[in-house]
């Protein structure tokens, strides 16, 4: 007779059903035994089995991982950004003024008015991009995850509260708040854009993960922690926060792409980073003049916007499928 | 009310199903639900289908009606008649027709079962219009409130037009039994219709089935794991395990002298009568995975009879006559359970 | 039913004070109203004290506060800085504008993104399916500002090589638009291509969601019930399957009026429309306080409307919520 360890991915949260007795026949373990020897070993193989059967599943996706690829040669392309970039970013070049883009001669996205590479200037804005986007996404999921958990952890008034205040966030038009923040406290610095704008989406992921927790809550292994005197931040870290990552993770790719987007409009608009750190957004804007003639000064950074968030989602589909692959993601 | 057929004279069978087998295409291989599964049922009697979950119980009742999603389902060979109508072979629009019309469904969960937006008056008429197109709504409400009282909900007029979630489970399944009821089907088909039911709920609507038994004169189709339920309402049983059928009979035949080491298992797993100090004796190990079968037998891994008799490894047992009338088992060494009385009998006896 | 949508009112009030609070007190954190004045040379010092007097500049947050909600209860939300023109008969000009563009947008999104789901759903897998999956991707990656701005190029390129006009590319009117029917048309072109930037993203988005949504209502128990019962298959899919996934969807499209409100600010720039979107980036750009306050305020009161609508719509299409 064996004994089977069962791995489902059906139940929620990856629980894992320890099947059969480990014991020789006859023997009856005594239940408290039976019950810590499942609850830590189950803990243990179900947290490991758990990642590697989503590693396995995202792999088989070749979309994502053919977007993890190409966001990959993007990034690194952005973060070594002045070994990369053919041209310098501000390389004026009155000569070479206004030419469209071709493949041989260099200018691969064209040039300006004032002959300056578009495709050199389109990587510094990626390097400047992400670094804000990224910034943008790990605030907003510290910050989001972090009230989540309180909320739904605690329950009742502090849920109420907390809950109370995202509702308010949420009544106020977000790119206008951002604009207006923007507008006052000073643009400029990609870093304070970055917060600002993480400030705002925050609240989204808060209401997932505080979802996430009131449910969590009701399972039996936390009230088997309290029992064992687990305190309440060892319960909310060491248990209730792994399974709950899955979608975490999830929905921070998901802030990743908005974060790109967002940046951009607000530094096409003008209320965003600020010359002269390059910006996506503000390339595009510098086109907007002249677009008429010189259409590509628009397409090819809006192209490369475009090709990073889809890239953004793709990966993030996938993890979604590897990491949550029956449940609908609920806010 | 028992159907009295030990006169003799054996009527056509109602419903007869042979070879069925369903596949499932999943992500991890193909799950072969149902494999070769034959048995009758008869007019106006109670067949009781046993089983645990994985069986394959509920899958070939849904297979004959047609309720399988055919992409990742698929019928892979099999017959099924109706009233000596093949059901398989038949257009869509006409199984339609029969479905809810003469082979009526009633589900294990009613609180999901019912469209939680529409009212369950509604849901009751629905069901008749779509049989009755000459009947209108009127009619159909009062059909509806009809039925409800018939089903034993209290004040069925109000409660026609309230939503499911206002009922409480056992009239949100006396719901579904009215809902089942509405067009005088000749056969009904329980799929746990208590399972989901409080134990005190349970008895009730089993008095309600029992009514609707006596009132459509169904015959009725009761699928189950509970032995209580099929020795309290079923005439005939049928076994299944791991999606084939282990041994059918008549119900006193197969809980007193049961010719297949499963049914066996089940019978000796029951509490026992006698105040004691007896422990539980369960059926040692789980049940296969439908994806990957043991090769032969199904259930020789869990076997005591076998014991390890490569003929049991190697070669799947076909359905065999027990020796007494209408006793099948699906068991090699079957004819070594001679003489076995389970202890329901010799408790009673003792 | 009229208890559920008391409460649900009752409960926007208090919101709704706090956020007007809550916008005031931000911008007035944010901004000094007249730091733009204090550096303009022609200004005099008298001047901004003349005005930091009237408007109560030099009292506390709390008191500026209850003069701004009078001034704007009583004096139409009261007037910017040095202007005598109140503010809200410029607002009273652009909102309407606005509100014809975004409930356009959002009709438009909801018709083709709740079809194509639908359709998408049923073909599971199919080469359509395959389609507006990619059109959705592609529709999320999507720079709004970007997306409209190409279309602008490229229609006026259009006009510009054929001299044919299909959909202006900037302004709500042309000069002479004319009346009635050809008033309406001159202004359905100008706004076509806006409202299909706008919703472009909400496309994608009730597409997705409701394919999803169809796909799972179609395995439930009582979608089963339904076909077990003989209902033909249009019925079970049309009043027992869409009925009940487009619930989420109906309730998502009132919710979205903040990031169709977002969607317009920066499509009116580009497209140089005359509506709410297009006034707040002036005042926004001329770092005029008392105008962006006043906009928050009713773009704020609109979205408490607009959830109320879902609370309401959601409540209408499931009766488990009413008794909450």
């Amino acid at each position: 007779m064996s004994d089977h360890s069962l791995e489902t991915d059906l139940a929620p949260a990856g629980t894992v059903a320890v099947v059969g007795a480990s014991a020789p026949l006859g023997e009856i373990q005594t239940e408290e035994a039976q019950k810590s020897s499942f609850y830590e070993s189950g803990l243990e193989v179900e947290v490991r089995s758990q990642w590697t059967y989503a590693r396995r599943r995202f792999f088989r996706h070749r979309l994502a991982v053919a977007s993890l690829v190409v966001l990959t040669v993007i990034l690194l392309a952005g973060a070594f950004a002045s070994w990369v970039a053919p041209y310098p970013y501000d390389g004026i070049d009155l000569d070479a003024a206004g030419t469209a883009p071709t493949l041989s001669g260099g200018h691969i996205f064209g040039t300006d008015l004032l002959g300056r590479d578009y495709f050199s200037r389109v990587i510094y804005g990626i390097r400047t991009t992400e670094r804000v986007a990224f910034l943008v996404a790990i605030l907003a999921v510290v910050i989001g995850t972090g009230i989540g958990m309180v909320a739904g952890y605690y329950g009742r008034w502090v849920d109420n509260g907390l809950m109370r205040i995202t509702d308010l966030v949420l009544t106020l038009p977000g790119l206008a708040v951002l604009l207006t923040a923007a507008a006052f406290l000073g643009k400029g610095s990609p870093y304070r854009v970055a917060v600002i704008l993480a400030l705002l989406f925050w609240t989204t992921l808060a209401r997932l993960v505080r979802g996430q927790f009131l449910s969590l809550r009701e399972k039996e292994y936390v009230d088997a922690a309290k029992a064992a005197g687990a305190g309440d931040l060892r319960i909310m870290f060491r248990h209730m926060l792994p399974n709950s990552l899955g979608p975490i993770i999830v929905f921070g790719t998901l802030i990743l792409g908005i974060a790109i987007l967002t940046e951009a409009a607000l530094s096409f608009l003008g209320f965003g980073i600020q010359p002269p750190t390059p910006a996506l957004g503000k390339l595009i804007a510098d086109g907007q003049d002249v677009s008429q003639s010189m259409w590509w000064l628009v397409l090819c950074p809006g192209l490369t916007i475009v090709l990073i968030v889809l890239c953004v989602n793709f990966v993030g589909d996938g993890l979604r499928d590897a990491l949550d692959p029956t449940q609908r993601i609920r806010a | 009310m028992r159907s009295t057929r030990r006169s003799g004279f054996v009527p056509d069978p109602l419903l007869s199903i042979r070879d069925l087998t369903v596949d499932f295409a999943t992500e991890d291989g193909v799950v072969h639900a149902v494999q070769g599964v034959t048995y009758d049922v008869y007019p106006g009697e109670t067949l009781g289908i046993v089983g645990e979950s994985g069986s394959g119980k509920s899958v070939s009742m849904l297979a004959v009606l047609g309720l399988i999603p055919q992409p990742p389902g698929k019928i892979v060979r099999g017959d099924a008649s109706f009233k000596g109508r093949n059901l398989m072979q038949m257009p869509n629009d006409e199984l339609r027709q029969l479905r809810g019309g003469e082979m009526a469904m009633i589900f294990q969960d009613p609180m999901t079962s019912l469209n939680p937006v529409l009212a369950v008056g509604f849901q009751i008429s629905e069901a008749i219009i779509a049989h009755n197109s000459d009947v209108g709504a009127e009619k159909a409400r009062e059909r509806g409130i009809e039925l409800l009282d018939l089903v034993g909900v209290p004040n069925p007029d109000q409660r026609y037009d309230q939503f499911p979630h206002e009922f409480s489970g056992g009239m949100r399944q006396r719901a579904m039994i009215a809902m089942a009821i509405a067009n005088s089907p000749s056969m009904l088909i329980a799929d746990e219709p208590t399972t989901a039911l409080d134990v005190t709920i349970q008895a009730q609507i089993i008095e309600v089935l029992k009514a609707a038994q006596r009132e459509t004169q169904a015959a009725t189709i009761l699928i189950t794991h509970d032995l209580g339920l099929v020795a309290e309402l079923a005439d005939r049983v049928v076994v299944m395990y791991a999606g084939r059928v282990v041994e059918s009979g008549d119900v006193y035949t197969i809980f007193a002298n049961p010719r297949h080491p499963y049914t066996v298992g089940l019978m000796e797993s029951l509490p026992g009568l006698t105040v004691g100090d007896e422990s539980l004796q369960p059926i040692p190990g789980q049940p296969p995975s439908l994806i990957s079968l043991p090769p032969g037998c199904a259930f020789h891994p869990r076997c005591s009879l076998s014991n390890g008799r490569p003929r049991c490894r190697t070669e799947v047992p076909e359905l065999h006559e027990t020796g007494h009338p209408e006793h099948w088992s699906a068991c090699h060494f079957l004819a070594e359970l001679e003489g076995y009385k389970s202890k329901l009998v010799t408790e009673a006896i003792g | 039913m009229l208890a559920y949508i008391l409460r649900r009112i009752l409960y926007s009030i208090p919101v709704l004070i706090a956020a007007s609070f809550l916008i005031f007190t931000m911008v007035s954190a944010f901004g000094d109203p007249m730091s733009e004045l204090r550096l303009n040379p022609l200004v005099s010092k008298q001047t901004l004290e003349k005005q930091a007097e009237e408007k109560h500049l030099n009292d506390p947050i709390p008191v500026r506060y209850g003069y701004w909600v009078k001034d704007a209860v009583t004096n139409k939300f009261g007037t910017p800085l040095f202007v005598n023109e109140p503010i809200w008969n410029d607002l009273k000009r652009v909102i309407p504008h606005t509100i014809a563009l975004v409930v356009c947008a959002e009709l438009l999104a909801l018709l083709f993104g709740v079809a194509i789901g639908i359709y998408s759903a049923i073909r599971q897998y199919s080469p359509f399916d395959y389609a507006a999956t990619t059109f959705s991707f592609l529709g999320f990656a999507m720079p709004v500002f970007w997306l409209a701005l190409m279309l602008q190029i490229g229609f006026t390129n259009l006009f510009i090589s054929t001299h044919v006009r299909i959909f202006y590319t900037s302004g709500l009117s042309s000069v002479d638009p004319g009346t009635g029917p050809h008033w309406l048309l001159d202004r359905a072109q100008h706004l076509a291509i806006p409202v299909m930037v706008l919703a472009v993203l909400n496309i994608a988005v009730y597409s997705r969601y409701m394919r999803a949504s169809l796909l799972e209502v179609v395995n439930t128990d009582y979608v089963r019930t339904a076909r077990a019962k003989g209902l033909t298959e249009q019925r079970v899919t049309i009043r027992h399957a869409v009925r009940n996934a487009l619930t989420p969807v109906v309730t998502l499209s009132a919710l979205s009026f903040g990031a169709l409100i977002g969607g317009a600010i920066i499509t009116e720039s580009i497209f140089q429309l005359d509506g709410m979107g297009n006034y707040f980036i002036q005042n926004l750009l001329s770092q005029d306080v008392y105008p962006v306050m006043a906009w928050l305020m009713i773009t704020a009161i609109m979205i408490i409307l607009f959830n109320l609508i879902a609370d309401i719509l959601y409540g209408i299409l499931d009766p488990r919520v009413r008794y909450e």
